[in-house]
C-alpha cells in the first residue's frame, strides 16, 4: 500500500501523503487554485467547502471543492477557468 | 389624511411598480417633459422583473404581439449603445429548435412569417443546427436561426431606465406600499397620499391588487441558473413547443429553454403553473421543467446549479397587454399584463403609453392592447 | 449519470461534528434507525477534525458510541434540497440521495467569519479554521512564518495547533481590548476546565507575541502573500510571513433549517428547551443555536438525540449542564464583538464579494442585501453569500436572508430528481465510510 500519492497540478508533478486533499496537493505545487472573474489568483480560504476559492477542475471534471477530496495517483488537476 | 398639513404635490404621471414595465414608463415620461413619480414597495426590478429570463424577441404568437414585441426590440437596439455593461445586452439570437418533422414544418412557417414582416430568420438542418449547438442532444431535426434577438440581465435595465427617470426629474419613492390608487390619487399604507393626474398601474402580477376586475391571473414560472460554463451554449434556445406552454390557459406546462450569460453561466427556464400562489419551489414542476430541459441538452445534468427561484408573470385572457387607460376610473392609466414579455416589450409599452397621454401619434396601432377591449364590466375604483 | 438511491431512518442527524455524532448516538441507542450525514470525508466536523480515528480521546470516545449504536454514517454526502416535508435530498460524487425521515436533527455547526481587508485575497490568507483544517489535511507548515490575526478563542486553539506542526508564529493579533479579555477570563474562573485548558494553551503558546486591540490593515504579496500590515498600539508595523490564519469568530450555518422552515431569530436558530426548532420534528443542536463550543455543543447534541425519541426525563438531566455551559457562550458572544475599526479596513477598491469580484466602492450605496445581490452580483455567486454576507452584515447593517434551494450547489440531475412514494424500498447508498 503507497504512503504517497501522485499526481500533476496544471502539469506539475506532485507527490503527497495519503489523505491529503487536492487543495494542499496545489499549494505545495505553488499553483493558484482558480482564478477570479477579474483575473486574480486565488487559494483556499475557509478549508471546508464553503467559499469555493478552492475549486478546480480534476479529471475534467469541473468545480470540484478540492478541499474536501483526497487525492489519488494518477489525478489530473487544473486550475479553473 | 394629510390635507393642509404639508404641501402636497401634484404630478402628471404617478407610476406604481418600478418593475422593466413601469421603469421604461417612468423614463419615457421623464424624457418627454411630464412630471413623473414612481412609487414600488421594494425596490425597482426586484419583484418579476427578477424572474424574468431577459429574452428579447420578436414573437409570432399573433400579429398584435409580433407587432409589440419587433417595434420593441428595434426600440432596444436603437438604445444599445447607451445601456451600461452590467444590463449585458447581448445580441446572441435565438436558436428555435425542432426536435420532429412537425416542428420542422413550424420552422418553415415562421419562417415565412419573419420573412414576410422584414426580421431575418435562416432555416438550420439537423447539421447546420449541430454546428451552431453543438451540446444539443443527437437527432434534433434543425431549426431556426433569428439573429436579431437578444438577451440581457433585467434588474440591471430596470435600474437604467429608473435612474435615466431620475436624471430627467422623476421622483421615486421605493420601499412604500399602496393601499389604493384612483381619482388622480395613490393612497400610501402610512396613510400619506400622492396627486397626480394620471396614475399608471404597472404593478404586474399585482395589478388586480389596484384595480379590482383586472382580468389578470399570475402565472408562477421556475428558473435555475448554474455555475459557469462559457460556450457551452450560444444563442437563447427556445423549443417550438414553447407556444404550445405558453398558449395553454388552464394546465401546467414547462419547455426546454436555456439562455447564454454573459458570465459564461447558463439560465435555465421555463414553467408556468396558474393557482400557485406562494413564492416557494415547487419540487414537481422543477422536476419537469429540468427533466424536459435535459432532454434537449444532456449535458445540462451534470452542470452544478447554483441557485432556483420563482416568479409570477401577469398573464390576461387574451394573451395581450393592457396599455392604456382604464374605463373604470379616467385617472387610472394601465401597462401590466405581459405575461413572459415584459422585458422585451417594456421600451415598446412605454413609447405607446406615453403617446396616448400626450396626443402623439403611435408607430403602431394601438387597438389590442387597450384595456377598453375587454367586453367584461368595470369596477368603478 | 449518476446513480439514484434512497435510505429511510427514523431519525436522520445531517452534520457529524460534536453535536450531531452525540445527537445520533443518544438516538441510536434508544434502537432505531439512525443516520448521521456530513459532507467531508469522515466524522468529526470542524473542530474534531482528523480526530476521531484516536487523536481525540473524546471525538473518539462518541466515535465508539456511534458505532454501538449501529448508526448508519453517510460521509461524503451533501444535502441540498428539501423537496418536500420528510425527504432530503443529498449528492455524492456518483449519487444522488434521497433521505426520508421520521425526525430530522440539524447539526449544522459554524463556519468562520471572514471580514475584508486590502489584499485579503491573496492566496495564503486564510481563514484562522482555513489553515489548521488545511494542516489537518496535510498541508506542511514546518518553519513556516504564520501570523494569526482576527478574533475569539479559536485564534488560541489554531496558533498552538500550528506551532505543534513547526509554524512559527511571529505574532497573534486580537481586535478585542485587554480588559474585555481580563473579563472573559474572570468569567471563566467559576469553570475548572476552562481554566485547565487555559493553562495548557497558555503553555503550548509561551514565546507567542501576543497583541490585543490589534488587527491586519493589510495583506502584500504579488502572487501569493508576503507580509502583512498590522496594526499595534496605534501604530502600524508591518511583519513578513509565508501565511495570514485571520477568522472573525463563528457564524451558524442556519441554511438548512431555514430551507426547512425553522424560525431563524437574529442568525440563530429558534429553539426551545428540548432543542426543537419551530417545525414539527425537527431539532436543531450546536452552533447555529448559538456559537457556544465544543461542550455546549455535545450538550444539546444529546439533548435533542433524547428528545428526538421522547426521553424527556433523560433530556432533562442535561438541563444543567447546558445552562451553566450556555453561560460560556453568553460571555463569548459579549467579549469578542468586533470594533467598529473594522468597519473601515476596506478600501474602495477592497473586495467585499469574492465569487463576483464585487468591490466596497460599488455596495456602499445600496440600502439593503437584495437590492446591491440584483444589481452587483453580491452573494449570487458559489458560495450564496457565505461569506460576503456576514461581512455585509458587519459593513453595512444589512440582514442578507432568503434562502433558495439548493443550499449548496447541486448537479441539476440532482434538482431534476422526482420524490419517490414513502413505501419505496430501502436502497443502500454506496458513498459511507469506517
Amino acid at each position: 500500500m503507497p504512503s504517497a500519492v501522485a499526481l500533476t497540478v496544471n502539469g506539475v508533478s506532485v507527490e503527497v501523503a495519503l489523505g491529503t486533499t487536492v487543495a494542499v496537493a496545489a499549494m505545495q505545487a505553488g499553483q493558484p487554485c482558480r482564478i477570479s472573474v477579474t483575473g486574480t489568483p486565488r487559494g483556499p480560504l475557509c478549508g471546508m467547502g464553503i467559499c469555493f476559492e478552492c475549486r478546480m477542475t480534476i479529471n475534467g471534471i469541473s468545480h470540484c471543492r478540492t478541499c474536501q477530496i483526497l487525492c489519488e495517483s494518477g489525478m489530473k488537476v487544473t486550475t479553473n477557468e | 389624511m394629510s390635507a393642509g398639513a404639508h404641501d402636497v404635490a401634484i404630478y402628471d404621471v404617478a407610476i406604481v411598480g418600478a418593475g422593466i414595465v413601469g421603469a421604461a414608463c417612468a423614463y419615457e415620461s421623464a424624457r418627454r417633459g411630464l412630471r413623473v413619480v414612481m412609487v414600488d414597495r421594494d425596490t425597482t426590478g426586484a419583484g418579476t422583473t427578477a424572474a424574468g429570463m431577459g429574452h428579447i424577441v420578436a414573437m409570432d404568437d399573433s400579429e398584435a404581439q409580433f407587432a409589440l414585441t419587433r417595434y420593441s426590440q428595434r426600440l432596444w437596439q436603437e438604445l444599445r449603445s447607451e445601456l451600461p455593461d452590467d444590463v449585458e445586452y447581448e445580441q446572441c439570437g435565438t436558436v428555435w429548435v425542432a426536435a420532429d418533422d412537425e416542428e420542422m414544418q413550424e420552422v418553415e412557417r415562421k419562417r415565412d412569417y419573419y420573412g414576410e414582416r422584414g426580421v431575418t430568420a435562416d432555416v438550420l438542418d439537423e447539421r447546420l443546427l449541430r454546428t451552431l449547438e453543438p451540446n444539443l442532444r443527437s437527432g434534433m431535426k434543425g431549426g431556426l436561426l433569428v439573429p436579431e434577438d437578444g438577451v440581457l440581465y433585467p434588474p440591471c435595465a430596470a435600474r437604467f431606465f429608473t435612474q435615466r427617470a431620475q436624471e430627467r426629474g422623476a421622483r421615486l419613492q421605493f420601499g412604500v406600499s399602496v393601499g389604493h390608487i384612483g381619482e388622480s390619487r395613490v393612497a400610501l399604507r402610512d396613510g400619506s397620499e400622492i396627486r397626480a393626474d394620471i396614475v399608471v398601474n404597472a404593478a404586474g402580477a399585482s395589478a388586480p391588487d389596484l384595480t379590482p376586475g383586472l382580468a389578470i391571473k399570475k402565472r408562477k414560472g421556475h428558473l435555475v441558473i448554474t455555475e459557469r460554463y462559457p460556450g457551452f451554449v450560444r444563442h437563447q434556445l427556445v423549443e417550438l413547443g414553447y407556444l404550445k406552454s405558453a398558449h395553454s390557459v388552464s394546465s401546467d406546462s414547462v419547455a426546454f429553454n436555456v439562455q447564454p450569460r454573459r458570465t459564461g453561466q447558463l439560465l435555465i427556464g421555463s414553467s408556468r403553473q396558474y393557482g400557485a400562489e406562494h413564492k416557494e419551489v415547487d419540487h414537481p414542476m422543477l422536476v419537469r421543467m429540468l427533466q424536459r430541459a435535459q432532454e434537449y441538452m444532456p449535458g445540462l445534468g451534470q452542470m452544478s446549479a447554483v441557485r432556483v427561484w420563482t416568479g409570477f408573470r401577469a398573464a390576461t385572457p387574451d394573451k395581450l397587454p393592457l396599455i392604456g387607460p382604464w374605463p373604470g376610473d379616467k385617472s387610472v392609466w394601465l401597462a401590466t399584463g405581459h405575461e413572459g414579455l415584459g422585458i422585451t416589450t417594456s421600451l415598446g409599452t412605454a413609447r405607446i403609453l406615453v403617446d396616448q397621454m400626450t396626443g402623439a401619434k403611435p408607430e403602431i396601432p394601438i387597438e389590442p392592447y387597450l384595456p377598453s377591449r375587454s367586453a367584461q364590466e368595470h369596477v368603478h375604483a | 449519470m449518476s446513480s439514484s438511491a434512497r435510505q429511510k431512518f427514523e431519525v436522520l442527524v445531517v452534520g457529524a461534528g460534536p453535536a450531531g455524532m452525540a445527537a445520533a448516538a443518544r438516538a441510536g441507542e434508544s434502537g432505531v434507525h439512525v443516520g448521521l450525514v456530513d459532507d467531508n470525508f469522515s466524522p468529526g466536523g470542524q473542530i474534531w477534525r482528523g480526530g476521531v480515528e484516536g487523536g481525540n480521546p473524546q471525538a473518539a470516545g462518541w466515535m465508539e458510541r456511534l458505532q454501538a449504536a449501529q448508526v448508519v454514517k453517510l460521509c461524503g454526502v451533501r444535502v441540498f434540497h428539501q423537496p418536500e416535508t420528510g425527504v432530503l435530498l443529498a449528492e455524492t460524487k456518483d449519487e444522488i440521495c434521497e433521505l426520508r425521515y421520521d425526525k430530522l436533527i440539524l447539526a449544522t455547526g459554524a463556519r468562520e467569519g471572514f471580514l475584508p481587508f486590502p489584499g485579503w485575497t491573496l492566496p495564503n490568507v486564510m481563514g484562522a479554521g482555513g489553515l489548521q483544517a488545511m494542516v489537518k489535511s496535510g498541508l506542511s507548515i514546518r518553519g513556516k512564518r504564520v501570523v494569526v490575526a482576527g478574533t475569539g478563542p479559536l485564534l488560541l486553539a489554531v496558533a498552538a495547533g500550528l506551532r505543534k506542526h513547526g509554524a512559527e508564529i511571529p505574532i497573534l493579533c486580537e481586535q478585542t481590548s485587554w480588559s474585555s479579555l481580563a473579563r472573559f477570563g474572570l468569567a471563566l474562573a467559576g469553570q475548572l476546565s476552562k481554566i485547565i485548558q487555559g493553562l495548557q494553551l497558555m503553555k503550548e503558546l509561551a514565546g507567542v507575541p501576543f497583541a490585543s486591540s490589534s488587527w491586519p490593515v493589510a495583506a502584500h504579496g504579488k502572487e501569493a502573500l508576503e507580509g502583512v500590515t498590522i496594526l499595534r498600539r496605534g501604530k502600524a508595523e508591518t511583519v513578513a510571513c509565508d501565511y495570514l490564519a485571520c477568522g472573525f469568530h463563528l457564524v451558524p450555518n442556519t441554511e438548512l433549517a431555514a430551507l426547512t422552515g425553522c424560525q431563524v431569530e437574529d442568525g440563530y436558530v429558534r429553539v426551545d428547551e428540548f432543542q426543537r426548532t419551530t417545525v414539527p420534528g425537527v431539532f436543531c443542536a450546536g452552533e447555529p443555536t448559538g456559537i457556544g463550543g465544543v461542550e455546549l455543543a455535545l450538550v444539546e447534541g444529546q439533548i435533542a438525540g433524547l428528545a428526538s425519541r421522547g426521553r424527556s426525563t433523560q433530556a432533562r438531566e442535561l438541563f444543567a449542564e447546558r445552562r451553566k455551559l450556555k453561560k460560556f457562550a453568553a460571555a463569548l458572544e459579549d467579549t469578542f464583538q468586533l470594533r467598529p475599526e473594522l468597519r473601515d479596513l476596506p478600501s474602495a477598491e477592497t473586495v467585499v464579494c469574492r465569487c463576483e469580484d464585487v468591490p466596497h466602492s460599488r455596495l456602499r450605496s445600496y440600502p439593503d442585501w437584495r437590492a446591491a445581490k440584483l444589481q452587483t452580483r453580491c452573494g449570487m455567486g458559489s458560495c450564496q453569500g457565505r461569506v460576503c454576507g456576514p461581512a455585509t452584515r458587519f459593513l453595512f447593517k444589512w440582514n442578507p436572508d432568503s434562502v433558495r434551494p439548493p443550499i449548496f450547489p447541486a448537479r441539476v440531475e440532482g434538482l431534476a430528481m422526482a420524490v419517490s412514494g414513502p413505501e419505496l424500498e430501502h436502497q443502500e447508498i454506496t458513498g459511507g465510510c469506517q
